[in-house]
């Protein structure tokens, strides 16, 4: 099933990717050809199969509940690109 | 016509553990922005997380306690979605196979012994980790994230939508925030977030199905709780008898207007892409890992009450008001260890009464009472073997608040409070007053039953109280001819 | 000193120990000739001569001091197989994949361009704990996306072979790097073929491990079930080596298997006889062009040779590999790419008003064409009513995937076949089709989705400008954890061939 235009506003919205007007023909083409490559998947019969969501069968190792971690924050935001009084700064966010 | 409300309640359970629920970080509140905001928890490129074992044992605690499953293989996915408080673009939840899986609660709605008896069926209840926080005070116009709380280990409780009105809505949350303290797995403390609820809240006329429900976000009092679903019930009801269909929204309460109002964030993303996080292996939990949790796990409020019920033979009341706090009921119980179990009811007035009113007085936690249970259990010793009344007890108990004294005997002692048990002391005393007060002795012999308490209080007064009342009373019966 | 530049690594770690040069010399060597080459190749996005010589000097003071001396805070030997250190002093370099405290790590993205990692992976841990020397950063698809370095923020890599062509991807840097001899080794990650496929395209061998053998802290996700960090280097031998260093378990990585320390290198001279090589039918279809057919059939001649039999086995749903994966891959990128956002580092769009703006004018310019349609093209397979048609199905398919090696291992040692169904092809040629260059994975992605190792080496030379020809690249996949078995089939044939030893024109 092709992707609408209205398909790939919704997804590049999920996204977070603007694209322009001419960008979202030409992705929806691109997204297109890819949908119809992986259309073949939808041929096999796989009933009870159960879906492997990992490469390897093992389970979760746990940690010990212990704080390893100390105070970095003057590294880390020495890569933000805008912080103040120890905190990340951001256009209002309006609830 | 009438309405019926239904209401759901999902709880946000913080987790009492050391560090984060996939990182080394600390939790504790209060620290600097972002000090305790690592490399996982800013999600730096590259970083990965590792499930702490102590939040998986709370789970665990939490499902044994009410009764649930307990998925011997659960799954964390991912939920994504673009919030500036999320650092990795998705929360880490559980969502199609949770770690803890029905059960559910007691609870007691309204007060006294007049109380219902309500049984509210849980969902489940998945780990998960909680977001940052956005502070929106004046940077300028912007907004200021702290990713401290980031990470921080939740334990999201469901229940199904069984409660039918705001009273039972809070009735259920404090059961389930007496309970969590009481397995020791949340400190409860609502006004630092560590218990958040929301509620999902629909109105139908009865018969009907289900209406639309609209979320309230956040409510972290309980008696918010009660404000925000009432008003939310009768704004809904209003919308449909005006004519209006309810859309399905998620809203804020605001505590100064008493008011529900819509969020105002789009609702176009909520399209959360849940898919099972390859970072992350399924959690196994085997049945001797939940055996030993079991063990460990103490008596909970339900079993310890009916004990109190049957064994001490106190009133469902007294059991449950008894077993509301862990801490409480401990400290029920060491006073029981010494006073002994046949004291149970007295005890149980004393930790209810006296107890409770002076720590709600000077806002006290049981654990910080002046009086412990080994110097109350001494005053109920020397109640129920006559040494003292009860009105002196409660003297005693003063001065033993007042730390005047080590134990109840000392203070019994220095003060000279011990009851006058000798017959023929008493028996002196009776004749006394019998003399003093002719007047009383005429009435009570015309038939005036206030005038015999009128003279047993003079007997009492003249011991200045350590006389026991009862002795008083047979004597006085018997000397007034009976 | 030109021998040095082709010597192994266990002749450049004698060298070292005899003192006929020192670490300081050796990363000089190197370094110089990145600056020579890299101009033309474009390998490198990042080189700190002081940096890489102040770990040189370390190194040669470790090898003064005596094995076992090189401290480095908090980054205790872990799977060390011997006490001592025969990498200590050996230059590589790092695929910007990984994170490097202190230099920058680009991930071949914009959105990195100014991003000095604050931490070390695991793996830049433990070969610097080894003694490695690391030359710099080098170039690569950008986020691992891409099968021919096209798709770099930092421009194509070019092949040593032929400049006009592509060196594979997305460890392309790394590959045309190492062919180049412009490191001894690199390190490499691979999440549908991203060290095989550019190993057999720039002549060189490069092994995939089993899923969780090494750690992938540390290593920039692209698609988290599927990637797996590896070296690429000139031999099998080199690899075993390498691969002990990089291996082992890590605590910080939940899908880090607790496995005791391995040496790599133990079977490495055990004779083939009696080798079971399968051959998949699937393998060997009318997608693979003639030139890389012939020299795959003489590769498997001098198996044969060596003791080796051939089986034919059955990979049903291997034609359903790449669908699978370009479901699967996209999914988990889509996911792993959103703390991309421009709040806590990285590009941030100058132009914005409301945060939705930043968010998506940040992610738009700092994202390149291929990255963004992985991640829409991920987005939509998760999204509400298409994740059962799709994602849900793709792993379903996955597991049968995984079910036809573990019957076809039931017959035989290992898998044979070719590594990729073309030699390297020039640049520009397929990067307007992208289910083109999907396909170019066809060999490989199966091994990923099945959690298998996997390991290409040089067999022999195709098509290409008549003058330059290409190489062709043998894949062996081995059974899961059968890495000392793989490298010890890959090292016998490289004993009886030298197609591994053989150089690019522009090395001379």
């Amino acid at each position: 099933m092709p992707l609408t235009p209205e398909d790939v506003t919704r997804i590049a919205l999920l996204s977070r990717i603007e694209l322009s007007a001419e960008e979202r023909e030409k992705t929806r083409d691109q997204l297109n050809g890819i949908l119809g490559f992986i259309e073949q998947l939808q041929a096999v019969d796989t009933t009870g199969i159960e879906p492997m969501a990992h490469a390897v069968d093992v389970v979760q190792r746990l940690r010990p509940d212990v704080v390893t971690e100390t105070d970095r924050r003057a590294d880390f935001q020495a890569l933000a690109p805008e912080t103040e009084a120890g905190l990340y700064l951001v256009p209002r966010v309006v609830e | 016509m009438s309405w019926e409300v239904v209401i759901g309640l999902e709880t946000h359970a913080q987790l009492r553990t050391q560090a984060k629920i996939f990182s080394g970080s600390s939790i504790a509140f209060g620290a600097e922005p972002n000090a305790q905001a690592n490399a996982v928890d800013i999600a730096l490129p590259g970083v990965l997380p590792v499930l702490n074992r102590e939040a998986v044992v709370c789970a665990i605690k939490l499902g044994l306690a009410v009764g649930a499953q307990i998925a011997p293989r659960s799954i964390f996915a991912r939920k994504n979605y673009f919030y500036p408080d999320l650092p990795k673009g998705y929360q880490i939840s559980q969502f199609e196979i949770p770690v803890v899986m029905g059960g559910g609660l007691a609870i007691k709605v309204g007060a006294g012994n007049t109380a219902a008896d309500k049984y509210v069926r849980l969902t489940r209840a998945h780990l998960e980790e909680d977001a940052g926080k956005s502070l929106h005070e004046d940077f300028h116009g912007r907004t200021g994230i702290d990713l401290n709380r980031a990470g921080t280990p939740l334990l999201e409780i469901v229940t199904e939508p069984d409660m039918c009105s705001s009273t039972e809505a809070v009735a259920y949350a404090r059961t389930l925030h007496a309970l969590v303290q009481w397995i020791g797995i949340c400190d409860g403390n609502m006004q630092e977030g560590s218990f958040r609820c929301d509620a999902n809240v629909s109105v139908r006329r009865p018969g009907e199905p289900l209406g639309t429900r609209r979320e309230i976000k956040n409510l972290n009092s309980f008696r918010f709780m009660q404000q925000a679903i009432d008003f939310e019930v009768q704004w809904q009801i209003n919308e449909i008898e005006e004519g209006r269909a309810i859309r399905q929204a998620t809203v804020l309460f605001d505590p100064e207007t008493g008011e529900t109002r819509s969020m105002r964030s789009k609702e176009d993303a909520h399209d959360y892409r849940y898919f099972p996080d390859p970072d992350l292996l399924p959690l196994e939990i085997t049945p001797d890992w939940i055996a030993q949790i079991q063990s460990e796990l103490p008596e909970l409020p339900q079993a310890m009450k009916q004990r109190f019920e049957t064994e001490l033979g106190l009133s469902p009341y007294d059991a449950a008001t008894l077993t509301a706090s862990r801490e409480m009921a401990a400290y029920f119980e060491a006073v029981l260890d010494v006073a002994g179990k046949e004291n149970a009811k007295p005890a149980a007035n004393w930790v209810m009464g006296e107890l409770a009113a002076r720590l709600n007085k000077e806002d006290k936690e049981v654990p910080a009472a002046p009086v412990s249970a080994i110097q109350l259990a001494g005053i109920i010793r020397r109640v129920a073997d006559n040494t003292i009344s009860n009105k002196i007890a409660r003297d005693v108990f003063e001065a033993l608040w007042n730390g005047e004294a080590a134990d109840a005997d000392a203070v019994i002692e220095a003060r000279g409070w011990k009851q006058i048990t000798d017959t023929g002391a008493i028996d002196a005393l009776v004749d006394e007053v019998l003399a003093a007060n002719q007047k009383s002795v005429d009435e009570y012999r015309a038939g005036k039953e206030k005038a015999f308490n009128a003279l047993v209080g003079q007997a009492m007064k003249a011991t200045r109280g350590k006389a026991n009342p009862q002795q008083v009373t047979e004597l006085l019966k018997k000397k007034l001819g009976g | 000193m030109s021998d040095l530049i082709n010597s192994s690594l266990r002749e450049l770690s004698a060298a070292l120990a005899a003192k006929k040069i020192s670490a300081v010399e050796l990363a000089t060597l190197f370094l110089d000739r990145v600056e020579t080459l890299n101009p033309t190749l474009n390998a490198f996005i990042t080189t700190d001569r002081e940096k890489t010589l102040a770990q040189a000097r370390a190194a040669d003071e470790t090898r003064k001091l005596g094995a076992g001396s090189l401290c480095v805070p908090g980054t205790p030997l872990r799977g060390q197989a011997t006490a001592s250190l025969p990498l200590c002093g050996i230059p590589l370099a790092h695929k910007d994949i990984f994170c490097t405290q202190g230099w920058r790590t680009s991930c071949g993205s914009k959105m990195l361009e100014n991003f000095v990692a604050p931490y070390d992976a695991n793996v830049v841990e433990k070969l610097a704990a080894a003694g490695m020397v690391s030359l710099g950063k080098l170039n690569m698809d950008e986020f691992a996306m891409g099968s021919s370095n096209e798709a770099s923020f930092f421009g194509p890599v070019k092949n040593p072979w032929d400049t006009d062509r592509v060196p594979g991807g997305s460890s392309g840097g790394s590959a045309a790097a190492v062919a180049a001899r412009l490191t001894p080794a690199a390190t490499g990650t691979d999440t549908g073929g991203s060290i095989r496929q550019p190993a057999a395209m720039c002549g060189l061998t490069g092994i995939k491990p089993t899923y969780g053998v090494v750690s992938r802290y540390g290593m920039i996700a692209f698609a988290s079930s599927l990637d797996q960090g590896g070296p690429l280097a000139k031999s099998a031998e080199d690899c075993a080596l390498l691969l002990g260093a990089m291996a082992g378990f890590d605590a910080r990585d939940s899908t880090s298997l607790e496995r005791p320390a391995e040496d790599y290198s133990r079977d490495l001279s055990r004779p083939l006889d009696g080798l079971k090589i399968g051959l998949p039918k699937e393998f060997f279809g009318p997608g693979m062009d003639d030139d890389v057919r012939v020299a795959v059939e003489a590769a498997l001649t001098e198996y044969r040779k060596l003791g080796a039999t051939t089986v034919d086995v059955c990979l049903p749903n291997s034609g359903l590999s790449v669908p699978a994966y370009y479901v699967i891959a996209p999914a988990e990128a889509s996911s792993n790419l959103s703390r991309f956002d421009g709040v806590r580092y990285g590009y941030r769009a100058p132009d914005y008003d409301t945060l939705e703006e930043m968010y998506s004018r940040s992610r738009a310019q700092g994202f390149g064409s291929e990255v963004k349609r992985r991640i829409l093209m991920g987005t939509y397979v998760l999204s509400h009513g298409y994740y059962d048609a799709y994602y849900l199905q793709a792993q379903k398919i996955r597991r049968l995937i995984a079910a036809d090696f573990s019957a076809a291992f039931e017959q035989c040692d290992v898998i044979m076949g070719p590594t990729t169904p073309s030699v390297a092809f020039p640049i520009g040629s397929k990067s307007t089709d992208p289910v083109q260059m999907y396909l170019s994975d066809i060999y490989t992605v199966s091994a990923n989705l099945a959690g298998l190792p996997g390991i290409s080496v040089p067999c022999g030379f195709g098509a290409g400008q008549p003058d330059k020809p290409m190489p062709v690249g043998l894949q062996i996949i081995g059974k899961w954890f059968d890495e000392a078995r793989m490298l010890n089939v890959a090292h016998q044939y490289q004993q009886v061939t030298d197609w591994h030893t053989r150089m690019p024109e522009v090395t001379k």
